[in-house]
């Protein structure tokens, strides 16, 4: 593939610019202005969600960032895999836009070097909202280099040795490392690294069936690439109900990407130029042959080097800084935000948890994440998006649960955009109205899960619910529906309690 | 011959009936008992269709179509077989601590296409035993036959099938151990659970089934409450031994249900999702449904209206959630005569007027799809698969005498099961 001839220069630009708003080139520390208020390690969604909520709050803020700004969801995640994502998803529409009585273009050529160089304009686009100007423009010092904690109250980043009162660790997440052998050898790509890949690579293997896996196999596939994804366990996305994972199954497979489901990944090795994966499932052992590997198992929180021990503040190695509900560290001043301590690794929830131990470390009254609604979103096509309480999370505490699904593909504005894939289920606390949790699987899950969000973090029950007017037609009229099939079932059954009533009579 | 058509509803079912049930005479070793997985040339035995074969033999004494003596003989062969064949660790063994490999050479009886000793499989081949067990009550050839069954049953280690883990795995392998397939949710497993705890000598552990049902889903859809199993087979099998009928276990007590009633509103949701027809399938409709693991289709490029269809080939399809392919199994319909006889008879009859190369030989196929019509009025599986009539003849036969349910609810090894399992009420009543 070449890249547009116009666009190594206004590419260089944007790289430039994006360097001036998430890590300057000619950048100098400040000098440490005596105790800060607070001190914040890493400068991602939960570090820089965490000084601006302290500026509110009038605090001093000195913010730490060993890399850039931006943290792994501008950098390595969320933002460059959607741009992937729509890219894929548009070439895919085009596919198909002959059922539309639309004629498709007859070559549907993919500019991958142009794809990607977008991924770097829209990463520089976004940068701007928690640029190094801005941050500094509200008042807060922001340190670029390494922290390690000296002392219960201080740490040092280059030769500065910063006071606080509170601090914030938020050093988030980086890749897990594969335990592959051989595969150090071979090479491989991590989140990391794989979006300053410039060649579309013919075929692609990936390690790991998670919400980033499953995105990326699809998306390559999509855009042309010969895409195999290894899975050591029966389903894809573990944390997902059986049926949203095994729709989103046969959803790749229609689009042609060769799916390994229970099968392990035991070595890998080059054969003539070619990277080998070495595989074992129930059939027999196998092979994967694959010009770029992508491994994507999961996240391991940044706990090391920080020197945590001096400051007397507990953590593992697997699941991080150890924290309480209130996210207090075993350190009473320090508190922890975002990947390196919630088991939900995503930006939302780092934002959410940020908010909340910077209010927590400064404010008398108090509040716990456990109390944090959190939705989440894989973006396949279709989008499978969760909130609140699975099924079998509720059946494991003993509450009856009962779940109202409304198909997509009865749903008007799906039919309409032939988008009938999915699904909304809405699980209700049997014998109320209560919504412990939804599950969305749709073209726009993403968004349409935020309404459940709202409903549920305002402890609007499903008889309310279906009395609230949506747009007709909008897909997100499926909660509505499933909300008006809960009232049916309500009818009907206090109907069959009246038909069944002990005397016989029937009081119709 | 009269055209299946003509026939009154009585006529119709009996010859179906009867035209299942002779597939296990055409497609029978006689010498060892194994019974082909298809009607297709080389094709291997599966056991669980042996389960299928021997819960059909007192079917056809009680209907005249094989006599007492002859069903006995034929059962205790297979029985003999099964209790002298190999069991080891070794790849070409038959079965392994009391289970049985899925696949097994028709000739040899030994293991081929490096295939799963499977749980389930087993299953169905020892609720066959025990039926033949319980049926076969009196002399001659009958006892042994009882003590094997018996011996046969004994033998299993379910314990050891459940690895040291909550519930029981799928399957094992000597070049791979134990297959976990994430059996999430209700499936066609009720039966083993049930089967597994009621062992006198290795059960499954008493909280297993609690486990297991604890990720079940009950659902709102399409207008009904159901235990939500997408593929219709899952309502089926353990049906085809279990009268559920008002039995209960926790999860039925809870939300007043059972499992017999829960099938009826599966066939509910089936009947309306075909009605619906959401993916504008060629054919469906609330008399044309079945929906569930069989044969179909393998077209891997096969653009349909446009958009890049792929067809599953052999797998297991469901509704609403799919997978859906446009792909019906011919037979399903007709399987849900002891739980919604209307439905099946009115579906039957419009398959076959509609369709009647779905049904040759008075045997239906395992797989049709209409949409796909390459100039022969549709996709069709070729022969027969023994599953499908092996289960057809146990649900004709449940709907019209109940014989099976009979049997099994004398086998003092199923109660205890379902006991154990939490089941009680109805005919479970002391």
């Amino acid at each position: 593939m070449t890249g547009n001839p116009a666009a190594p220069n206004s590419d260089q630009l944007s790289d430039e610019e994006l360097l001036r708003r998430v890590r300057p080139v000619d950048w100098e520390n400040p000098r440490p202005k005596g105790t800060y208020d607070l001190a914040i390690v890493g400068a991602g969604p939960a570090g820089l969600t965490a000084a601006e909520s302290a500026k509110q709050l009038g605090l001093s803020v000195a913010l730490i960032e060993g890399n850039r700004l931006g943290g792994n969801s501008l950098n390595a995640g969320s933002v460059p895999s959607k741009i992937l994502v729509h890219a894929a998803a548009l070439r895919a529409v085009l596919r198909e836009a002959e059922e539309f009585c639309v004629s498709s273009p007859d070559e549907l050529r993919v500019d991958f070097a142009a794809v990607m160089a977008r991924i770097r304009r829209m990463r520089t686009r976004i940068a701007e909202y928690h640029s190094v100007d801005r941050l500094r423009h509200a008042g807060i010092d922001i340190y670029f280099g390494k922290a390690q904690f000296t002392t219960p109250d201080a740490l040092i980043v280059g030769d500065a040795r910063l006071r606080f009162k509170k601090a914030l660790i938020a050093t988030g997440a980086y890749p897990r490392p594969p335990n592959i052998p051989g595969i150090e050898e071979v090479g491989y790509r991590t989140s990391a690294n794989i979006f300053n890949a410039t060649d579309l690579p013919k075929r692609l293997a990936i390690v790991g069936g998670g919400p980033l896996g499953c995105e990326l196999a699809q998306a390559f596939c999509r855009l042309g690439s010969e895409v195999t994804i290894v899975q050591n366990d029966p389903k894809f996305l573990p944390r997902e109900e059986r049926d949203a994972a095994e729709l989103l199954s046969w959803s790749m497979a229609r689009d042609g990407v060769i799916i390994r489901l229970n099968t392990t990944v035991i070595g890998a090795h080059m054969d003539s130029g070619v990277k080998m994966l070495d595989t074992i499932d129930y059939q027999a052992k196998g092979v994967v042959p694959a010009d770029e590997i992508l491994v994507s198992i999961g996240r391991v929180p940044h706990v090391e080097k920080l020197c945590l021990e001096r400051a007397g503040i507990a953590y593992d190695r697997e699941d991080g800084v150890k924290v309480d509900d209130f996210l207090r560290t075993t350190n009473h001043d320090v508190y922890a935000a975002g990947d390196v301590c919630m088991s939900h690794k995503f930006t939302n929830v780092a934002e959410a948890s940020a908010r909340m131990a910077v209010h927590n470390a400064f404010k008398s009254e108090q509040s716990g994440r456990s109390h944090l609604t959190i939705p989440w979103c894989t973006f396949c096509d279709p989008e499978i998006a969760h909130v609140g309480l699975q099924v079998w999370e509720a059946r494991e505490r003993s509450i009856p649960v009962k779940t109202f699904t409304v198909m997509m593909q009865d749903v008007d504005r799906a039919i309409i955009d032939r988008q009938g894939d999915g699904f909304v289920k809405i699980h209700v606390k049997e014998g109320t109205d209560k919504i412990l949790g939804a599950t969305i699987v749709a073209s726009r899950a993403s968004e349409m899960i935020n309404e459940m969000s709202v409903v549920m973090s305002a402890g609007i029950g499903m008889r309310d619910l279906a009395d609230v007017l949506h747009i007709y037609p909008a897909q997100s009229e499926a909660i509505r529906m499933a909300a008006v099939a809960y009232k049916k079932d309500c009818a009907g059954h206090a109907d069959h309690r009246r038909h069944s009533s002990p005397d016989g009579i029937s009081s119709k | 011959m009269d055209t299946l058509a003509a026939l009154s509803d009585d006529a119709l079912i009996d010859r179906l009936e009867r035209g299942a049930f002779s597939y296990f005479a055409e497609y029978t070793n006689a010498e060892n008992g194994l019974v082909a997985d298809t009607s297709r040339d080389q094709s291997p035995c599966s056991i669980a269709v042996v389960g299928f074969a021997l819960s059909c033999y007192p079917v056809a004494v009680e209907r005249g179509w094989m006599s007492r003596e002859a069903a006995a003989a034929q059962t205790l062969k297979t029985l003999r077989f099964f209790w002298s064949a190999s069991q080891s660790d070794q790849p070409d063994a038959t079965g392994y601590k009391g289970f049985f490999y899925h696949f097994l050479d028709m000739k040899t009886g030994r293991r081929v296409w490096q295939c799963e000793l499977s749980l389930i499989d087993t299953t169905l081949l020892i609720a066959g035993m025990l039926t033949a067990g319980g049926y076969f009550d009196g002399g001659g050839d009958e006892p042994e036959l009882r003590a094997l069954a018996d011996a046969l049953y004994r033998r299993i280690d379910w314990h050891w099938a459940q690895n040291d883990t909550e519930i029981a795995a799928q399957g094992w392998k000597p070049e791979c151990g134990f297959l976990h397939y994430g059996w999430d949710g209700y499936n066609e497993a009720t039966i083993l659970y049930i089967l597994g705890l009621g062992s006198p000598t290795h059960p499954l552990l008493a909280d297993s089934f609690g486990r297991w049902t604890s990720t079940y889903q009950w659902e709102n859809m399409l207008g009904k409450d159901v235990l939500y199993s997408g593929p219709l087979f899952t309502h089926l099998f353990s049906h085809a031994w279990i009268d559920f009928r008002g039995i209960q276990d926790k999860f039925m007590r809870e939300k007043r249900s059972d499992y017999f009633e829960n099938t009826r509103n599966t066939v509910a949701v089936h009947r309306e999702y075909a009605a619906r027809n959401p993916r504008g399938y060629e054919g469906y409709g609330r008399d044309f449904w079945g929906i569930t693991a069989g044969d179909g289709p393998v077209h891997q490029d096969l653009r349909e209206n446009g958009r890049d269809t792929r067809f599953f080939g052999y797998m297991s399809r469901g509704v609403p959630c799919g997978p859906d392919d446009g792909t019906v199994a011919p037979w399903a319909m007709l399987a849900t005569l002891p739980f919604t006889p209307e439905a099946a008879l009115a579906g039957a009859r419009h398959l076959l007027d509609a369709y009647p190369q779905v049904c040759t030989k008075d045997r239906f196929s395992s797989g049709f799809n209409p949409t796909l019509d390459d100039g022969s009025r549709g996709w069709l599986s070729e022969g027969w698969y023994g599953l499908d009539q092996g289960l057809l003849v146990m649900m004709i036969e449940n709907a019209r005498t109940g014989l099976i349910w009979k049997i099994l609810r004398d086998c003092p090894y199923l109660r205890i099961g379902l006991k154990r399992a939490g089941f009680g009420g109805g005919w479970l009543s002391p």
